[in-house]
């Protein structure tokens, strides 16, 4: 366009000023640009540098080895194993289908648990590695190993599982680990980080549970640069973790082994304790179940099963386990009358086999009566009459309370999931809970052990610990945290003049070296391994009038369920006690015919250290005795090193 | 139009044209995007093929179509300005229909060595365009309403077309461009202010409406400027990539962590780092001496460019090279206020610096017109 030399000048004065507007907003706008940089780099930079390193650092927890359990002598019960497993990435491993096809070809892989895992896999970030198989035997793993080049992706890994070798003998005792369930924060209030950490295990019964916080250790720390998305990139600081405490229990890892083996078949519980000292030496309960499987994913059927048996494997007989005692509580209601001078060891009384009491009837269970006879007679013969008697005279209040000193009706505190208290019931304690006044008929049941009173076969072989050394005896079982010993004080003796318990240990000791004794078929021959004790016979259920009429039902005759329960509680040797023990056979029949052998058997086990020799039998059971060892499976024993120290050897 | 009123005669022919190119403003721009090259190189984690390397062959097929562009006489562009107009126009119609057929939203024409997104072509053919107008509007009509309306209706027809892709920040630049360069072809000032008034009006009824029967804009819309507003709001959603790039940019502090050592960038917290949050990256490595040195270099480009206007006596060169700077600097400056938290987060590259064929491309023609500009300005 042709323009006047006047128009260009103005067109050009124009542009320079719009121009000059322009570049001045422009480097306004760069001037704030700047400013902002300053403020955000300058001003505020120790700001955002702590903000970045918030995002780039991660703190990961390192599992700690759990704590290894061991016997009196250094057996292992509970020990950590490489167990060998394989792991997916799925970013590396292109088609995952295809290469978990593969795998199927290797590893057994069942198709349900496929189906998990590849969902598994595919939920997960494509760099996290997701465990396809674990506790994969050697050859597996190594089959794995060889075909890597075919399985992009995968890779062998190990990591620490818990491992019971001696298996089902021990989950009464030692218990089992597993996966953290969802309540447990909430159950616990244990707020370990740790729990957070995948796959890792708790314990959840018993001593794996009771110690757990001494078991777990510390978590370490690796202190790693991650990415947005979580990526590792490179560890900057590491702690160690720190292994949870080796325990050493004073369980007797053979005797428990006998102890199981001989009370399976039945529904029993079973309790051998140092009765100086109050160590658990056994602690058993049939049936039992194998702790390793619930270290594993535990399918719902095998579960299933173990809730459904009506043998109840997973109870603890042993000190969860309520019973009436039998005639075991004659020996409280004996010493209650002794020390309350109720009766002397001359004084006799007559058992014309039953005592009446208002217009009822309490039948002694010989029928026809024992006759005359003074308190240890009684006691060997197990006579109800007798104790009707001594009841009547002592009175209930004094009968719970001398229970409650021998251990009976109280909670012994020991480091496992269940441990019942048990009941020694008082006229207050029945107006409480059922709303009605003590009868005395009430205390004529409670003198023989049944009615209200329930005891565990903890409770039993603490009583009878406490008869025969005199000493307060309380149950303990762990003898070392860490090498640590656990001090236990001396006993101290009991409040009750030596010769009363003199006298009933006189008695019990009667009941399996006398003719007349309940258990005098459970003899030992040998003087030196003598056994005081005294059975028990506890029904379960009441007999009718109509029952009585028809004459009593013998107990074979009865559904399992309804039969009496069989109990005996015995010391040994009498001379010098060491080992007190006490057998409850559920619904086993009499005490004296099922209990009082199984108590034999275990009181000689603990004696000789070994299967007891047949030498201490009575001539004419010891083929019996010989069948039944040649039939039990056991482990070899374990001799403990001289220096007694077992948590050494790891 | 005719090329008489160029005395052809003191203008340089030949290749003693190669003197006159606006030489520091190639050392600028090559400083720049040398920088460029630092940072792809940096956040590729050390790796030169990945981004590094293609930029830089782009870079140099750049810096050839500038030579070209400058060797050519400005009178030539001025007069095909309306030419290249229609034909980006086309190309983004094109796309339009076109691109759609992919399954997605291209936005680009393949050309072998660089994907050309007509979008970023509009933004230079409207200021050439626009500076033809101006240079052929005889001063007295400037401001008449019916000559406004004509260059509003050229700058709306690719914002509209930019804003169906969707492209936000494009349509913006394209907008603010034209509008800038209507600014400098003379048009009163009262038309600005106004349309500034409208503006500020129309933003105040947005928020005024909000929660409102007549609310203007939909929830979500509001929630993003809540977002920008304050990015704690949505730390992980829209707020994610705001509060990111400050902590990258913040952590660097007066040196940075020295090249190679950007942390954030390193663990993939800052997402688009290479293209439009470079600059972010950038400044955690070299700090705030880098940053306002990048700064700096850019101000320098926009200098230059305004000399050159300011030297010509010719309408239409003076008019393109203000309008090129002003394009320029809108690029970097909206670019580094949004990763500055100053600006909501639309998609515009930090210019020569991000990785991308097309704004590079269309940056180094443009700046090929400044030079031509200067090459032939009468002496």
């Amino acid at each position: 366009m042709k323009r006047s030399p006047k128009e260009q000048e103005e067109s050009a004065r124009q542009i320079t000023r719009r121009g000059l507007i322009v570049g001045g907003a422009m480097g306004v706008t760069a001037a704030v640009l700047g400013g902002r940089m300053h403020y955000l780099q300058v001003d505020r930079a120790s700001d955002f540098r702590l903000l970045a390193e918030d995002n780039r650092i991660s703190d990961r927890l390192i599992p700690p080895a759990r704590g290894l359990i061991f016997d009196r002598s250094g057996v292992l019960l509970a020990g950590n194993e490489q167990n060998y497993r394989i792991t997916m990435v799925r970013e590396n491993a292109g088609d995952v289908d295809e290469v978990l096809d593969r795998l199927r070809q290797l590893v057994r892989l069942d198709v349900s648990r496929l189906s998990r895992v590849r969902d598994e896999i595919m939920s997960s970030p494509s760099f996290v590695p997701v465990t396809i198989a674990d506790r994969l035997s050697w050859e597996e793993l190594a089959s794995v190993a060889v075909n890597a080049p075919a399985l992009p992706g995968v890779t062998p890994d190990f990591g620490l599982s818990r491992v019971y070798p001696l298996g089902p003998d021990f989950a009464h005792v030692v218990g089992y680990v597993r996966d953290v369930p969802e309540t447990y924060l909430e159950r616990t209030g244990d707020t370990d980080p740790v729990l957070r950490i995948p796959d890792f295990q708790v314990g959840l019964l018993n001593i794996e549970e009771g110690l757990e916080p001494a078991l777990r250790g510390r978590a370490g720390i690796r202190r790693v640069e991650v990415n947005a998305a979580g990526r590792i990139m490179r560890e900057l600081n590491r702690v160690e973790p720190a292994k949870g405490a080796d325990l050493q229990l004073t369980i007797d890892a053979g005797l428990q082994n006998y102890t199981e083996a001989r009370l399976a078949g039945e529904s029993a519980g079973a309790v051998i304790l140092d009765c100086q000292s109050g160590e658990i030496l056994a602690l058993a309960s049939a049936p039992t179940f194998d702790p390793n499987i619930f270290v594993r994913p535990l399918s719902s059927s095998t579960y299933g099963a173990l809730l459904n048996d009506p043998y109840r494997p997973l109870a603890n007989k042993a000190t969860q386990g309520l019973y009436p005692p039998g005639s075991t509580y004659k020996m409280v209601v004996a010493l209650a009358a002794l020390e309350g001078g109720h009766i002397d060891t001359e004084e006799t009384v007559h058992c014309g086999g039953y005592t009446e009491l208002g217009n009822r009837r309490f039948h002694c269970w010989r029928r026809g009566g024992h006759g005359r006879l003074a308190l240890l007679d009684a006691i060997a013969q197990s006579c109800d009459v007798f104790f009707y008697e001594l009841a009547q005279r002592v009175g209930i209040e004094a009968i719970s309370a001398m229970a409650r000193r021998l251990g009976c009706g109280v909670a012994h505190e020991l480091p496992l999931s269940a441990v019942a208290a048990g009941l020694a019931p008082t006229m207050d304690w029945k107006r409480a809970n059922r709303g009605e006044d003590w009868l005395v008929g009430d205390t004529l049941n409670a003198s023989i052990g049944q009615g209200y009173v329930l005891t565990s076969p903890l409770q039993l072989a603490v009583m009878t610990s406490r008869i025969a050394s005199g000493r307060e005896i309380s149950p303990s079982i762990v003898k070392s945290v860490d090498g640590v010993d656990q001090v236990n004080a001396e006993p101290p003796a009991l409040d009750i003049p030596p010769d009363f318990l003199d006298a009933v240990r006189t008695g019990m000791y009667r009941v399996s070296n006398t003719n007349r004794g309940t258990a005098y078929g459970s003899r030992v021959v040998e003087a030196s391994y003598a056994i005081a004790g005294k059975t028990g016979t506890s029904q379960v259920r009441n007999i009718t009038a109509a029952e009585r009429a028809a004459g009593v039902t013998s107990n074979e005759d009865l559904p399992w369920e309804r039969r009496d329960h069989a109990l005996f509680v015995g010391f040994a040797p009498y001379d010098a006690p060491r080992y007190a023990c006490s057998v409850v056979v559920e619904h086993g029949g009499g005490g004296a015919a099922v209990a009082a052998p199984i108590a034999r058997d275990l009181l000689l086990r603990a004696q000789a250290g070994e299967v007891p020799p047949l030498e201490l039998y009575p001539e004419g059971q010891r083929r019996r005795v010989q069948e039944m060892h040649d039939n039990m499976t056991l482990m070899p024993i374990h001799r403990p090193l001289p220096d007694g120290g077992g948590s050494s050897q790891a | 139009m005719s090329f008489l009123e160029y005395s052809l005669k003191t203008t340089p022919t030949g290749l003693s044209k190669l003197l006159y190119f606006n030489w520091p403003l190639i050392v600028l721009v090559s400083t720049v995007a040398g920088f460029g090259f630092m940072m792809l190189y940096s956040v590729a984690g050390g790796s030169m093929d990945r981004w590094a390397e293609p930029q830089m062959i782009r870079f140099g097929l750049g810096m050839g179509v500038m030579f070209v562009v400058g060797l050519v006489p400005i009178w030539f562009w001025r007069n095909v300005s309306g030419v290249a107009y229609v034909v980006s126009i086309l190309l983004l119609l094109y796309v339009e229909f076109f691109g759609a057929i992919g399954g997605g939203s291209q936005r680009w024409i393949d050309l072998g060595f660089v994907r050309l997104q007509p979008s970023e072509m509009a933004k230079i053919t409207i200021v050439m365009l626009l500076a033809a107008y101006y240079d052929w509007l005889p001063p007295r009509r400037q401001s008449h309403p019916l000559y406004v309306l004509i260059p509003v209706v050229l700058i709306l027809i690719p914002v509209l077309l930019t804003l169906r892709q969707p492209d936000l920040g494009t349509a913006l630049l394209l907008l603010v461009g034209g509008a800038a360069v209507m600014f400098i072809g003379g048009v009163h000032w009262l038309y600005f202010a106004g349309v500034g008034a409208i503006g500020a009006g129309g933003i105040a009824a947005v928020f005024a409406s909000r929660g409102t029967d007549w609310q203007l804009i939909e929830d979500y819309q509001f929630r993003r400027i809540d977002t920008f507003l304050d990015p704690s709001l949505a730390p992980l959603g829209d707020g994610y990539h705001i509060t990111q790039s400050q902590i990258a940019l913040g952590s660097g502090g007066w040196n940075g962590r020295g090249f190679m050592q950007g942390t954030q960038i390193r663990g993939d917290f800052l997402p688009e780092a290479h293209t439009d949050f470079i600059f972010p990256t950038l400044a955690e490595e070299f700090g705030f001496v880098g940053g306002t040195f990048l700064l700096t270099l850019y101000v320098l480009i926009l200098v230059f460019c305004i000399v050159t206007a300011m030297q010509t006596r010719d309408r239409y060169a003076a008019i393109v090279s203000l309008g090129v700077a002003f394009t320029f600097f809108l690029y970097f400056a909206i670019n580094m206020a949004m990763v500055m938290g100053l600006a909501p987060v639309v998609g515009v590259p930090l210019p020569l610096v991000s990785y991308g064929g097309s704004a590079m491309l269309v940056l180094l023609a443009a700046f090929g017109l400044v030079h031509s500009a200067n090459i032939h300005r009468p002496r």
